[in-house]
């Protein structure tokens, strides 16, 4: 089956028989209406987001360091067995797209791709699907990337006052201050 | 037993109900709040009724709710960040932890997404025993949804009643893994041991008891005035609105839409058991009920086809490169103890790339989105879960409800705050 038609398609690729539509985010909202409307998907499954800082390079998965940061994970003999295929750009939105009909015994599924820069932002698309409040909440609150026009654009899982983004890679883990009771 | 419900002839609401211009959040006409006799509430955020740490800013105009929203993240403990510092299966035993209720669901989307990236083949004994387990599991959340929501609606003694077929359930997970909640019992590959001796009668014992239990619960509640009053034609969600709003599970069969991942993507052996999809068409609180006492009788059915389906044979995969090798060869093979060196210390790497596998949790579709750079750790682990997506559905139920009304419509979504907020 071919996703030909969707306005902005930038590329259409399968593996590990999965559909990935990348799609210009410009156009994101113009393309999503079409798959709702015209391919049936009226059903947003996900909308997350990966962080591909430092994909490709010499530390290990799961733990960039940065600014100075402390280092956890001394890569030792936990290199890569080869260097992954590079990104388009630092971050990617990925919303998977799933087909229900009352009734069926198919489930087609496809993911569109978007691949956004620190500080771009991308077009919101609760307009198209109401769930996707919460999930682009979500994506702002953990990884720092904005959706305009989003109604409600604030930080969902993290206090409001948090600072910094925490699942990005140049994020460390047990970053944040811990207070001991014998501390003033 | 159960009576397939008719199809209703009009819609449960006209148009949708979903708030503007935030979905998830109910505003209070400006009209109206300007009449000052406006009550804000704040419920929780800890609250018995709200299973974990769930907080409702409610505002009511006498007993009616007139504006909500709802306040989440107080149980964040950043579960998809600590798994992208460990391998693959090391994280295994975190998936399970989100959840007190679903945690096989869980362990099982994690487990079958790291072997759609490696194409490991796993034996049918082992793909069957985690069908069998699953199902037991369901029914194990099911009866604490019911126990639970129940008594929030006053009725104490279901309580009981459920708590001790719950309590059987965990005596065979305990059996199974030596634990009895989180039991990291599936490994990639396949199952962590072999399948106890005396397991399958024990089980076996269950799925006798398991149907007339079900059928007590009935007595108890299904046609109980109280209980009727209480939850009929409450919380209602049309199937249109469950959809836009990404509704699930037994929340999206009690609006009418026939849908079952079970059915609809056959994973494990989904596709060689007998198994009914239960769908009631009225999308209120009493629905959903149905949907969840038919489901363990369900359940509770391919539990025994499973028992009697279980294929011998191996109960892990013979892959060395990724599954721990028999313990006995330690002694003897120093190419064995070279594999349990290398999987223990620096495990195993899983190919490059990224999938999305759902599975029908009880609670609805539980996805897992993984994406690996080739190495031995995930480069990031995802959950879709249903809990997060129910929660955003809750100023459509309770829209010009009662106060009163809102426990029974939030109770009714089934969410586990733990999985919510990850």
């Amino acid at each position: 089956m071919s996703y030909a038609g969707t306005p902005g398609l930038v590329e259409e690729k399968v593996a590990y028989d999965e559909t990935t539509l990348v799609v210009d985010p410009a156009r994101l909202v113009e393309a999503c209406e079409h798959l709702r409307d015209e391919e049936g998907f009226c059903f947003l499954s996900d909308l997350s987001s990966v962080d591909y800082a430092g994909w490709g390079e010499e530390p290990v998965a799961g733990y960039w360091g940065g600014a100075g940061g402390r280092d956890l994970n001394q890569p030792g003999t936990w290199g890569l067995a080869r260097k992954p295929a590079p990104k388009r750009k630092r971050f990617a939105v990925n919303l998977h797209l799933l087909c229900v009909r009352s009734g069926a015994r198919e489930a087609r599924r496809v993911r569109v791709q978007v691949w956004v820069d620190d500080g771009e932002q991308i077009p919101s698309v609760v307009s198209v699907w109401p769930t996707a409040d919460w999930l682009e909440r979500e994506v702002w609150d953990m990884m720092g990337i904005r959706f305009s026009g989003h109604p409600d654009l604030t930080r969902i899982l993290m206090d409001d006052d948090w600072e910094g983004f925490p699942l990005r890679k140049d994020y460390p883990i047990g970053g944040e201050p811990v207070r001991f009771s014998g501390e003033e | 037993m159960a009576i397939a419900p008719e199809k209703r002839k009009s819609p449960i609401y006209e148009g949708s109900r979903i708030p503007q211009p935030i979905p998830s959040v109910l505003q209070v006409p400006e009209a109206l709040r300007r009449s000052d006799d406006i009550l804000e509430v704040n419920f929780g955020p800890n609250h018995p009724s709200t299973h974990g740490v769930l907080r409702l800013i409610v505002e009511l105009d006498g007993e009616k709710v007139v504006g909500l929203r709802a306040v989440v993240g107080y149980l964040h403990t950043g579960f998809e960040k600590s798994m992208e510092s460990k391998t693959w299966w090391k994280a295994i035993p975190f998936a399970p932890r989100m959840d007190y209720l679903a945690f096989q669901a869980n362990e099982l989307a994690f487990v079958l997404a790291i072997e759609k990236l490696l194409g490991i083949e796993v034996p049918p004994k082992a793909t069957w025993m985690r069908m069998l387990l699953t199902e037991l599991n369901r029914i194990h959340s099911h009866l604490v949804w019911l126990g639970t929501s129940a008594l929030e609606l006053g009725a104490i003694s279901p309580f009981w009643y459920t708590f001790r077929e719950r309590d059987r359930v965990l005596d065979l997970f305990e059996m199974v893994a030596g634990t009895r909640m989180h039991t990291r019992y599936f490994q990639v590959g396949g199952l962590a041991e072999d399948i106890p001796r005396g397991f399958f009668d024990e089980c076996r014992k269950f799925c006798e008891i398991m149907p007339g239990a079900v059928d007590e619960y009935e007595q108890l509640l299904t046609y109980n005035e109280i209980w009727l009053k209480r939850t009929k034609g409450v919380g209602l969600l049309s199937a249109d609105d469950a959809l836009a709003l990404g509704q699930s599970g037994p929340v999206l069969r009690g609006s009418g839409v026939d849908w079952d991942l079970r059915r609809a993507q056959p994973y494990l052996a989904y596709d060689q058991v007998d198994f009914d999809v239960p769908v009631y068409y009225n999308g209120d609180v009493w629905d959903r009920y149905k949907v969840h006492m038919d489901e363990m009788r369900e359940s509770t059915r391919i539990v025994s086809q499973a028992l009697e389906g279980m294929p011998g044979g191996a109960w892990i995969a013979d892959d060395r490169k990724v599954v721990l090798p028999p313990r006995e060869e330690l002694h003897t093979s120093m190419e064995t103890l070279i594999h349990h060196f290398k999987l223990v210390t620096e495990g195993f790497r899983v190919p490059e790339g990224e999938v999305y596998l759902a599975i029908e949790s009880p609670r609805g579709e539980f996805g897992c989105y993984l994406c690996s750079d080739g190495g031995p750790k995930p480069w990031r682990v995802r959950f879709r879960t249903p809990s997060f997506i129910a929660l955003q559905a809750t100023a459509t139920l309770v829209r010009d409800g009662l106060v009163a009304d809102m426990i029974a419509a939030v109770g009714s979504l089934d969410t586990v705050m733990g999985e919510c907020d990850r």
